[in-house]
């Protein structure tokens, strides 16, 4: 038994089966500095997905021949915790993760300054603590955030959101439901600030059409997330005293 | 209520203006536009917009004074961990003063894992990692006080403009301060209750950097501190 049930993926209003609108986000939660012990950390929940990043270094790398001598290396670790899905998930990196991991530090090289640091390594920790889809988009959201509050130099905030194709209709930011039993999947991040996409993935069959469409809902979503990103930095500091 | 800034908060990826002054690499010119990289406060000072950085990493340059933390002993000198993201080399010549022969000099006679020093970066560019000295007044083995750790875009404030918040919390307490460069401040107190006292007073200002009127904030905190706890 599979344990999934028949779910209406659209009803007869147009609605999802959480009763979002085709355009409509999942409920946003951002945290920043939640980890002590890291240089840049921060917490990020698209709905029911829980994501963890945390950002060490730069620092030297215990592997010394590994370093670039001209620029810092941008080590990345997606990591789904075992208890993230509804049945264990074996904690050994598997071959999705270590794909995903390739993918989120290609949707950051090009916006982290890593000139500026040659010959060192700026790890960061992806974990993933309850997945219900778009876990690598919101990877690279929490990895943005945590590399901005470590104070590491950036171009620009990056943001990721997946659109999908459900009963024939795109939808925005699929959860697992979805993500499982829709037509398409197509995660995508970039930099707003920038006018740059960094990542962009499909996974299913999209007409040319659909992408172009696709495309444009998901950047006005990331537009959405970037102003969160920088709300929830500026208010760690305009907070101040506060609670005085 | 939240307090007053200095200026307003600027995010990575935010456009500064074009006449802006801000130190490289937490600014960028992107065509004639400087954009914030780091964390930063936007203010106006002496007629002239410029951006402070409130993130950052520590980077050396020749001239800096740290404080260094030994971290291990090689052959012919000492590892320093001077908080940035290269690890630092003391040799031990100019520690001792003299020729060194490692085959009779033991060194952790003089320095051990563990041990804070002074020092002065004499050499460094970003392909070979920063040489120290300790050769100059005041350099050396920290042997008594206190060090505290406090982010390194935070040291600017602890020494406020003309040193203004050094010689307040000095005069206050009776304490000495060394704030480092790179994010260490060494502290001597007459006693242990004072010491507490300035910690959290560094810890206050590491968090409020960026407000207005924080010298005024930190002078009654210590004060009310020092009645609270009789010293």
């Amino acid at each position: 038994m599979s344990g999934k049930t028949q779910v209406r993926l659209i009803d007869e209003n147009g609605l999802r089966h959480d009763g979002r609108r085709f355009d409509e986000l999942r409920p946003i939660r951002m945290q920043v500095g939640v980890l002590a012990n890291a240089t840049g950390s921060a917490l990020v929940e698209y709905g029911k997905t829980k994501v963890l990043a945390a950002v060490y270094g730069p620092r030297e790398p215990f592997q010394k021949y590994m370093v670039l001598p001209d620029r810092a290396i941008l080590r990345v670790r997606y990591h789904m915790a075992p208890f993230s899905t509804t049945e264990r998930k074996n904690p050994a990196p598997s071959r999705r993760e270590i794909e995903l991991s390739k993918v989120i530090r290609e949707a950051l090289e090009d916006i982290v300054l890593l000139a500026e640091y040659p010959r060192t390594v700026i790890d960061i920790f992806i974990e993933v603590l309850q997945a219900d889809g778009g876990t690598r988009v919101a990877g690279v959201t929490a990895a943005s955030l945590a590399l901005a509050d470590a104070g590491i130099p950036m171009k620009g905030l990056v943001a990721g959101v997946a659109v999908g194709k459900i009963n024939g209709v795109l939808v925005l930011d699929l959860d697992e439901v979805e993500d499982s039993m829709g037509e398409a999947d197509m995660p995508i991040a970039g930099a707003p600030d920038l006018g740059l996409i960094t990542l962009f993935q499909l996974n299913g069959v999209l007409t040319e059409e659909e992408v172009e469409k696709g495309l444009s809902m998901a950047w006005s979503a990331i537009e959405k997330i970037v102003s969160m990103e920088k709300e929830v930095l500026r208010s760690k500091f305009e907070a101040v005293g506060e609670e005085a | 209520m939240a307090r007053e800034l200095h200026g307003s908060i600027v995010v990575p990826g935010e456009r500064l203006g074009s006449k802006v002054e801000g130190k490289h690499p937490y600014t960028l010119d992107m065509g004639g536009v400087k954009v914030a990289t780091v964390i930063g406060l936007l203010s106006r000072r002496d007629d002239k917009n410029v951006f402070i950085n409130l993130k950052g990493v520590y980077m050396p340059e020749v001239g800096h004074i740290v404080i260094g933390l030994v971290e291990s002993i090689a052959i012919t000198s000492w590892q320093v961990d001077i908080n940035s993201p290269y690890q630092a080399v003391l040799p031990a010549h100019d520690f001792l003063g003299r020729p060194f022969n490692p085959a009779t000099d033991d060194l952790s006679r003089y320095l051990k894992p563990g041990d804070y020093i002074k020092a002065k970066i004499v050499l460094f560019d970003k392909t070979r990692n920063p040489v120290l000295s300790v050769q100059g007044d005041g350099l050396g083995r920290i042997v008594s006080g206190f060090i505290v750790d406090v982010s390194p875009s935070k040291i600017p404030r602890v020494i406020g403009r003309k040193r203004s918040m050094v010689n307040m919390i000095e005069e206050k307490t009776g304490c000495t301060l060394f704030p480092a460069v790179n994010g260490r401040v060494h502290i001597e107190c007459p006693n242990r209750e004072l010491e507490m006292i300035v910690i959290m007073a560094l810890k206050l200002i590491e968090a409020e950097a960026h407000t207005v009127g924080l010298t005024e904030r930190v002078a009654k905190f210590i004060e009310e501190e020092r009645a609270r706890r009789g010293v």
